[in-house]
């Protein structure tokens, strides 16, 4: 047996378990209840994605998916969490949700039917091309944006909801690191702006609400529909 | 070089509309900035028409005929808003708060940057995220007046598109994907065209359902467009008039540029997608149409239902279905942001957005009465406007493609919002007011930015200039291979 196939092995077991506790972190942010607990599995869950980045390089020898990993744990697990913090205060993250519109252990279960969902969506696709990390990373990226868009929909708070829209953008990436790795490195550094964007954006519309409004409910916020 | 140059001229003038100067100072250089904008496009467009393609970057940034339509228009309604923006804030922020008129002009520009950086992209990566940046770009827009509604509009904005903005970037990456195993080369909306006859059609239809699913929602297709009126309503009206006329068009575009690349895969069916997908935002807008009680809500179901329509127009598949498609993109964009230019003319006026509390207009503020009447006219179909010469093609070509069952649907859905639109317009124009008031002046920049919106929408449903038929021919064959 030579080096480099147990080294390549041993790539996949590591990918293969990142994968997993990634696709744990996003069961996580459905069903953690306190707001200041799912932003803190964000930033797990960021640094896992960077993880996956990481290992790809390794394999594939790449510099720019190194580059991947360092840009996406300087932005999501240190940046974001920041301006997530600075721009809301304490009493919003100590909040506690009561009542999400579906109750928790129902949500794992319709959640352990989306994962499954996401693996039945993505065996076509896998017939393409025989690779062992999209193999892996696939289905868990899609596994990971729909769960993000369930919790989009199930979560009252604004904070749970920005980080549902996020949580998203990580399950894409996730994919993307296996898919599309030789994705232009000025497209990813732009694609890492726009996550900022997004979480400065919606960081200080959830200010303005606060102040405004008086809370960050924002389940509750229903005066514009059709009568 | 003229496309650098516009992304440059927007970026500077949204950083110059910040500085502390005299308050006169930030709407002449929005204004000035967003005319030398319309001319450079106006260059590029008549370049076009002849069948050159403008490159900037090689595979970057570049601007074919679709894309060169698309820019001209953005450009249009962004001078045209921008003029209009000039009376609005002076009635509705008070002249003591500077920062806030500055604030607002510096995100007028950069929303409008975004948007015309979607056509100028030709790097498909790219162009996702020029597509990401109009919302982020214009939530504060919308979010502008601070009330309660607004702020709700704009979360429900934000939270649905961002949403969408994740499932396209997976579509994106797949397409990626399927390039780089099978056939590599430029990730450009060209370069896809020609490689996509060898990717694999499974990652194609993927990608697609993905893509249709993201950028739909942001171009407010049913069912996904529950969030389109809120945001459309609620903006100011020089914002809807971006949000509605030609936001909405820029993401259908990324949409439409699709087409050419599915059709590789014939298996696919990609024009039933788009003609299934098309007649249901059109049927339910239709529908939702009749029970609105606010008149800036009305025309925000009524983009809803046009983005249906070129969608429809561009599935019928015959090259004058989309020439159709193209024409309707153009008169859409310039109708619809007539139609918020004269809705914003008439709130000024009346100070109320409730359609039963608007009677006898026409006494009140006779030039507010006569743009609505005008603009409802011609959004909603009549003639002899730009709209009713556009629809009357695509349902011509409907029938002459011998697609009978598809256009005697679009053709109802028609005509019943044409009764949804007219109705309570006719009602707050010519009703019985409950109680006699007094006479509103409008602003010499609104009565401007009406005329100078109105020419085109009057214009070009009777005559078509050369260069522009010329451009919509060329444009079109971008919507089949």
């Amino acid at each position: 047996m030579s080096d480099p196939n147990i080294i390549f092995s041993v790539l996949i077991k590591l990918n293969a378990l990142t994968g997993g506790l990634f696709l744990l972190t996003a069961f996580g942010t459905v069903a953690m209840r306190q707001v200041l607990a799912s932003l803190n599995i964000f930033i797990l869950q960021s640094i896992l994605l960077a993880a996956s980045a990481f290992l790809l390089g390794c394999q594939h020898r790449s510099l720019h998916l190194f580059a991947v990993a360092g840009i996406t744990l300087v932005t999501k697990s240190v940046l974001i969490p920041f301006l997530l913090r600075r721009t809301l205060n304490q009493e919003v993250y100590a909040r506690r949700e009561i009542s999400q519109v579906l109750n928790i252990p129902t949500s794992l279960l319709i959640v352990v039917a989306l994962t499954i969902f996401a693996y039945f969506l993505s065996s076509p696709l896998l017939s393409v091309a025989d690779e062992p990390f999209v193999k892996s990373n696939l289905p868990i990226g899609i596994a990971g944006i729909l769960l993000g868009a369930y919790v989009v929909m199930v979560r009252r708070e604004a904070v749970p909801q920005v980080i549902g829209i996020l949580s998203m953008e990580n399950g894409a990436f996730f994919a993307g690191v296996s898919i599309a790795s030789g994705l232009p490195l000025i497209a990813e550094l732009a694609a890492a702006f726009d996550v900022l964007i997004i979480a400065f954006v919606m960081g200080l519309l959830t200010r303005r609400i606060h102040e405004r409004v008086g809370t960050t409910d924002v389940g509750r916020m229903t005066s514009l529909k059709e009568e | 070089m003229e496309l650098i140059y516009i992304l440059v001229i927007s970026a500077v003038s949204a950083g110059l509309s910040l500085l502390p100067v005299r308050r006169k100072f930030v709407p002449v250089i929005t204004t000035l900035g967003s005319l030398a904008i319309l001319i450079l496009s106006l260059r590029t467009a008549l370049r076009a028409a002849r069948g050159v393609e403008e490159v900037a970057l090689m595979n970057w940034i570049s601007c074919d005929s679709l894309g060169a339509l698309v820019l001209l228009l953005v450009a249009f309604v962004g001078f045209t808003a921008a003029i209009f923006s000039w009376g609005y804030m002076e009635k509705n922020v008070a002249p003591t708060n500077e920062r806030k008129i500055r604030r607002y002009y510096a995100r007028y520009n950069l929303f409008l940057l975004s948007m015309l950086a979607v056509p100028i992209f030709s790097h498909v990566a790219l162009v996702w995220i020029a597509v990401e940046l109009t919302t982020l770009l214009s939530v504060f827009l919308v979010s502008f007046e601070n009330t309660t509604e607004a702020l709700e509009a704009a979360w429900k904005y934000v939270v649905l598109t961002c949403m969408g903005a994740a499932f396209a970037l997976l579509g994106i990456l797949i397409l990626y994907w399927g390039m780089s195993i099978s056939a590599p080369g430029p990730f450009t909306w060209a370069g896809l065209a020609m490689a996509s006859t060898q990717i694999s059609p499974v990652l194609l239809k993927t990608a697609f359902v993905f893509i249709l699913v993201g950028f739909g929602t942001k171009a407010g297709l049913v069912p996904l467009h529950t969030w389109l009126p809120d945001a459309h309503s609620q903006a100011p009206s020089p914002v809807c008039a971006l949000l509605s006329g030609i936001e909405t068009t820029t993401v259908l575009y990324a949409i439409l540029r699709l087409l050419p690349i599915l059709q590789a895969a014939p298996s696919i069916h990609v024009e039933a997608w788009f003609m299934v997908f098309g007649l249901l935002s059109v049927g339910t807008a239709a529908f939702l149409l009749i029970q609105v009680k606010d008149y800036k809500r009305l025309f925000a179901f009524s983009t809803v239902e046009h983005m249906g329509i070129i969608l429809v127009a561009a599935g019928l598949g015959s090259s004058a279905a989309q020439y159709g498609a193209t024409f309707q993109m153009v008169s859409h964009a310039l109708s619809k942001s007539f139609c918020f230019f004269a809705a914003g003319s008439t709130l000024l006026a009346v100070g109320t957005r409730d359609i039963a509390a608007v009677r006898g207009l026409i006494r009140t503020s006779p030039v507010a009465a006569v743009a609505l009447m005008m603009g409802g006219l011609a959004i909603a179909g009549a003639p002899p406007f730009t709209v009713f010469l556009s629809e009357f093609s695509i349902l011509k070509a409907g029938l002459a493609s011998g697609h009978y069952l598809i256009t005697a649907l679009l053709a109802l859905f028609i005509v019943i919002a044409f009764c949804g639109i007219m109705f309570p317009i006719n009602r707050m124009v010519f009703g019985k007011p409950t109680e006699p008031a007094g006479r509103a002046t409008v602003s010499t920049t609104s009565i401007v930015t009406l005329v100078l919106a109105g020419i085109p929408v009057i214009l070009l449903g009777l005559y078509l200039p050369g260069p522009l038929l010329e451009l919509l021919r060329l444009a079109a064959t971008f919507l089949g291979r």
